[in-house]
């Protein structure tokens, strides 16, 4: 084979490369392979709930392994009317709704959330994007909170509404009751010793230590026991889920 | 693991046949079944996984040590942008990045498991990757560099064994980088980490397994790019065909 020849088969093979990169988009596009790309999600949900105990603890860290500065990240302030007002009255009228598939519906003080036993924690937070942050949160667990209301039998899902707002519609998220009735899932109203600030989400953020950022939904409004999450929002599960097809589930 | 084509040629066992100079092309039994339909699976996994790997390094092009690490930390190194030529998809989109990414990832992981243990039941392993102490002293190693200098791949003697830098290199990658980039990988999961703590004490925290996956991911991309190299050096017609039907024709320079 000559130089000339092997040159050109170098070249025919970048060539062939960069066919094959825009013909993965074109199969992405195609209904019946987007399945198959999309079962990935179920596949490493259902592995990693074979292979971590439900309540295997994210890792906690030391106060002086801890981010210098943790950077805020999706909302920094939803902005709007009611919300503004919120935050210039300290949340003094603000309450969370827990509702849905629940037994006594509850509406819970920022005053009565504080005086709940509440758990402290330094975990990492690992955003979508790729970059980690280390913190100390402060908050009730979900259990305890969703133990006031009592989840009915039929419930499978819980869901966040946020007092930000994409587009009109408010944020929202949801997770399932392994994860809603874990040990660290906590709602929380303290990060790094001071009362939660605007740009991380107050009055309470939800912590999700197993899962990535955007599942840990912030300005939290509402919590709701649903048993399919077809009837929220566009019905997949999340805003960032609905509008643009990040995974529902966010453990990996 | 009974191979029809691998038994219809006993006097190519493998890569255990000695080779007998005779002039009209000689053919050989060179890839098992198993070892072929791995090598094209992980061809397409490997190549999902750099592009949609690309895509997500992207998001947020900074690579870091330790546990944590975020704009505000220190970075030690700034990734340039990755063009859309070489990105799935090629316009920016994390979330379809992500699926292909997690998705193939499941391919590459268990067709790794699936290539081991099928290579140790058919002895391709034990027969073809052995590398013996006498193979390792430097004259030997300075002959074979010399004979691929000179692009002799072969041993005259036994044409169809591969030569000490391709074992080398075979063992390096199925049994470091790729195992690497799947435990990296996963320490990079939340979830995992919960279940499986010790990998982030394996590789020192979560920033520094996304650095490791990173620089695994580039010798990858190394070795393919030598792999790629040699395989039209060696002729790529022979090669090619050898990794679909299994039947590799001697080059007339080592039919000697």
């Amino acid at each position: 084979m000559t130089l000339i020849s092997r040159r050109a088969l170098v070249g025919s093979a970048a060539a062939s490369a960069g066919m094959m990169l825009s013909g993965c988009d074109r199969l992405a596009q195609n209904e019946s392979f987007r399945k198959i790309l999309f079962s990935g999600e179920a596949i490493n949900y259902h592995l990693q709930r074979a292979l971590v105990d439900r309540d295997a603890l994210a890792p906690e860290f030391r106060p002086d392994q801890m981010s210098p500065r943790f950077r805020t990240n999706g909302t920094a302030n939803p902005g709007t009317p009611e919300y503004t007002a919120m935050v210039a009255e300290n949340f003094r009228n603000w309450n969370l709704k827990i509702g849905g598939l629940v037994s006594r519906p509850v509406a819970l003080s920022l005053a009565q959330l504080r005086s709940m036993p509440a758990r402290t924690q330094i975990t990492r937070h690992d955003c979508v994007e790729g970059w980690s942050a280390i913190g100390k949160w402060h908050g009730p667990t979900l259990k305890s909170v969703l133990q006031l209301a009592g989840l009915r039998p039929a419930a499978r899902f819980i869901v966040f509404t946020c007092a930000d707002l994409y587009g009109g519609q408010p944020y929202y998220e949801s997770i399932d009751l392994t994860d809603a009735f874990h040990p660290q899932t906590i709602l929380a109203w303290a990060m790094n010793d001071a009362v939660l600030s605007v740009g991380h989400g107050a009055p309470i953020r939800l912590r999700v230590e197993r899962q990535l950022g955007y599942k840990h939904a912030k300005y939290v409004m509402a919590v709701d026991a649903v048993a399919s999450l077809a009837g929220v929002g566009l019905g997949k599960g999340g805003y960032w889920e609905d509008r643009i097809d990040y995974d529902w589930y966010a453990g990996i | 693991m009974h191979d029809p084509i691998h038994t219809a040629l006993p006097e190519a066992d493998g890569l255990a046949a000695s080779s007998v100079a005779t002039d009209p092309p000689r053919r050989v039994f060179r890839h098992r079944i198993e070892t072929r339909l791995w090598h094209w699976v992980n061809a397409i996994a490997i190549f999902v996984m750099i592009g949609s790997g690309l895509t997500i390094l992207n998001a947020h092009p900074h690579l870091y040590w330790g546990p944590y690490g975020a704009n505000f930390d220190h970075a030690w190194l700034d990734t340039p942008r990755w063009p859309g030529y070489l990105t799935i998809p090629a316009s920016y989109n994390l979330a379809i990045a992500r699926r292909w990414h997690l998705t193939f990832a499941l391919v590459f992981a268990f067709s790794l498991v699936f290539l081991i243990v099928a290579s140790l039941l058919n002895r391709h392993f034990q027969r073809d990757l052995r590398v013996r102490a006498k193979d390792l002293r430097a004259g030997v190693l300075l002959h074979d560099f010399r004979e691929h200098l000179a692009l002799r791949f072969h041993d005259p003697k036994r044409p169809e064994a591969y030569n000490i830098f391709q074992k080398l290199s075979y063992i390096a990658v199925l049994f470091l980088l790729i195992p690497l980039m799947i435990f990296t990988g996963l320490a990079l999961s939340p979830g995992m980490d919960a279940g499986w703590p010790w990998l982030l004490d394996l590789f020192g925290g979560r920033q520094s397994a996304r650095s490791i996956h990173f620089i695994a991911a580039a010798g990858l991309v190394l070795f393919t790019i030598v792999h790629l190299t040699l395989v039209i050096l060696a002729g790529p017609l022979n090669e090619v065909r050898s990794m679909i039907t299994g039947r590799w024709t001697v080059p007339p320079e080592d039919r000697r």
